[in-house]
């Protein structure tokens, strides 16, 4: 990894981790790929309103540093798991705005090329082995990928992202002791939002953090503040680097928030208004890594403007070419079921 | 005195149907993934919890193949709860505990014990859900002996058969397509039941006998009064109960129009279509059968999410009166 230099790196010797690591390029790329998930979400959100897509979506805003976090020490070549809270993994993992526009308007020129949509949105090239529409679909397929890994000495690290709620599904416990047990390099992020759909963890959990489960399985758990950014990344390095040498897997509880609700025919009735306001205006993670990178010399106004518009030029143009890419023909309908053989 | 009927919605007539049977029987609760303060994902079971408070309606963590088994177990041994699956499609997800479990339970036993479940699934594709949230699964179920498996196709029969259901001493599995919840129609107050395994004419006609289930009845019921003004006089038969199929009722259609045509969302090989024909083709109604037996069924191929791809997968109304015309012109 390029990192900072020697010289650079003895005077932020004080800061938290990321900034002793990474570059001052980096970590503005870092904030431009947090606001690219979040003004990505909001475009997809305003599309969905004005019914320019079909369906349900499920939006990860306020859970930005958690995804950019751990994808931060991934290769192009490691792979993810991810969610039906999919987005902001995929666009972490690397991929282009505009063809998961293109996959949520249903073209051609989508990821999926219009046939899964939000809710299967993938990145194969990239790494992202693709979101879930089951809770809990995409553990076990982690540590398959993982097996892969090992039995073709590949040196490929698998992160299987999943929320709080997936913790309760038999496929997390059958899947955690399979990693422990063959030593598999796979890192499993819960990314504890507080609820699955309107279920607290309280109500659905029968420990307090499900890092405790890390126990059962005998793997290092974890927990960070999935809304600082610097902890997020922190956490994902050892992880990573447990992983590559053969150490096996690591449990890191990401504990984070989503401003929105569950999907989009969510009422909000089992939390409090108050609450998601303390979120949204006091742990941003946006907000956060932003007046850090600011405090410590990264990044000044003009920066952070630049970023903002950038983005905001992306997302447009990445709905327009969406809008302009071809729709599938229906009597390619029974494509891709089965693969096509000479 | 005869119960006042008012329109209500299917939604609302399930939600009506489990309040009542709550009314009646203490032993009668909820089981399921953000019915409380939720209401479901589809909004079935409402405010129920702030009537009938937590305790009988009772969100479970997301733990499909825990929670059908749970209620398999307190069915088992006095109880009688109501499962609601979020989507049908997680219904794979608990297989072991229907299948394995609850289908064969008494039979195993030697006929001491029973399992009074019912088990909800809203089904099917139109809601831009993609393949994981859209699947029709139903024959998957009704290929169990053990099990009795209901498609309501009205709001009157889905509180009517929801109330058979929870009298009834076996597991039952209801199919709800997603798409009728919002349907409206008309609802008698109070308690009342349909009968499982017996199908409904829904209308008569002489030309052709269109066996549907499920959303597909008013799919066909639509067909059958475009085709009226052609003269084809379409016999509309609601199946209701895939398992234990009504065969009379079907036989006695066919034996009278002489034509089947078989309607469901479902994949169409290997199904209800398959069945439905198949048993025709067993009985004294083949004699009189003047064209082959045409079955309308899902592609085959998983639901996709793009609109216009979701919508040509399953069959739609202009599907049916194509192909209906066809087999009463003799096309086929
Ligand atoms: C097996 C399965 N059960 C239920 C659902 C419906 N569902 C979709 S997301 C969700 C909540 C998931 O909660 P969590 O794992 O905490 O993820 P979050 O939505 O909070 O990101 C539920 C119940 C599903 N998709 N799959
Ligand atoms: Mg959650």
């Amino acid at each position: 990894m390029a990192g900072a230099s020697k010289a650079v790196t003895d005077s932020r010797a004080n800061l938290p981790f990321v900034y002793r690591q990474y570059s001052a390029e980096q970590l503005t790329e870092v904030l431009h790929k947090m606001y690219l998930i979040r003004r990505f979400e909001e475009g997809a959100e305003e599309c969905y309103t004005r019914g320019l897509i079909h369906g349900t979506m499920h939006l990860s805003i306020g859970q930005e540093a958690s995804a950019m976090g751990i994808c931060m020490p991934l290769t192009e070549d490691d792979q993810i798991t991810s969610t039906h809270r999919g987005h902001g993994h995929c666009i972490a993992k690397g991929a282009e705005v505009k063809r998961m526009f293109a996959e949520f308007f249903g073209k051609t020129t989508g990821y999926c090329k219009g046939r899964g949509g939000s809710m299967h949105i993938a990145d194969v090239g990239k790494g992202n082995l693709g979101a879930n529409g089951i809770v809990g679909g995409g553990i076990p397929i982690a540590v398959g990928a993982a097996l892969s890994s090992k039995m073709m000495k590949t040196g490929k690290v698998v992160v299987s992202f999943f929320g709080d709620g997936a913790n309760n599904e038999g496929a997390f416990h059958e899947a955690l002791n399979m990693a422990a047990i063959w030593k598999l390099p796979v890192i499993f992020v819960c990314e504890n939002n507080g609820y699955g759909m309107s279920t607290s963890t309280a109500r659905s959990t029968g420990v307090k953090n499900i890092a405790e489960r890390a126990a059962a399985y005998s793997m290092p758990g974890v927990i960070v503040n999935g809304n600082i950014f610097s902890e997020v990344a922190e956490a994902s390095h050892q992880a990573v680097a447990r992983a590559r040498a053969g150490e096996g897997p690591t449990l890191i509880e990401s504990k984070t928030y989503r401003h929105r609700g569950h999907s989009k025919s969510d009422r909000n009735r089992y939390r409090t208004k108050e609450e998601i306001e303390d979120w949204m205006s006091n742990r941003d993670p946006i907000t956060l890594f932003e007046s850090e990178l600011r405090e410590f010399g990264f990044i000044d106004d003009k920066g952070i403007e630049a970023i903002r518009d950038a983005v905001a030029q992306e997302i447009a143009d990445g709905i327009e070419f969406a809008k302009a890419s071809p729709a599938p023909d229906v009597r390619d309908a029974g494509n891709y079921v089965y693969t096509e053989q000479a | 005195m005869d119960a006042m009927v008012r329109e209500l919605s299917y939604a609302q007539a399930i939600q009506e149907a489990m309040a009542i049977a709550m009314d009646m029987d203490e032993r009668v609760f909820l089981m399921g993934e953000d019915i409380g303060v939720y209401g479901g994902a589809f909004q079935v079971t409402g405010d129920l919890v702030e009537r009938y408070g937590a305790e009988r309606v009772i969100d479970t963590p997301i733990s499909e193949l825990g929670g059908a088994g749970v209620a398999v177990g307190a069915a088992l041994t006095g109880m009688r709860p109501i499962f609601e699956f979020q989507f049908s499609d997680f219904a794979t997800l608990a297989m072991e505990q229907i299948v394995n479990q609850a289908a064969k339970m008494r039979f195993m036993l030697g006929g001491e014990v029973s399992v009074p479940v019912v088990m909800r699934f809203p089904a099917g594709s139109g809601t831009g859900a993609a393949a994981q949230h859209s699947q029709s699964l139903e024959a998957w179920l009704g290929h169990v002996p053990g099990l009795k498996v209901i498609q309501p196709a009205t709001p009157y029969d889905a509180k009517g058969m929801l109330l058979a259901a929870v009298a009834d001493p076996d597991p039952v599995m209801i199919f709800e397509h997603k798409l009728l919840y919002k349907m409206k129609g008309p609802v008698p107050e109070g308690y009342y039941t349909v009968p499982i395994g017996k199908a409904d004419i829904r209308r008569e006609g002489r030309d052709l006998t269109i066996v549907a289930t499920s959303i597909m009845v008013q799919k066909a019921l639509d067909a059958a009064a475009a085709l009226e003004s052609e003269g084809i006089e379409v016999e509309v038969v609601d199946l209701r109960t895939i398992r234990p199929m009504d065969k009379q009722t079907v036989i006695d259609s066919v034996k009278k129009t002489s034509r089947l045509l078989c309607v469901y969302e479902a994949v169409k090989t290997l199904g209800i279509g398959a069945e439905v024909s198949a048993m025709i083709a067993e009985s004294e109604a083949f004699d009189y059968l003047d064209a082959p037996i045409v079955r309308l069924g899902g592609a085959e191929t998983p639901i996709p999410y793009n609109p216009e791809l979701e919508k040509a997968v399953v069959p739609q109304v202009p599907d049916i009166i194509a192909a209906a015309r066809d087999l009463v012109k003799g096309v086929r």
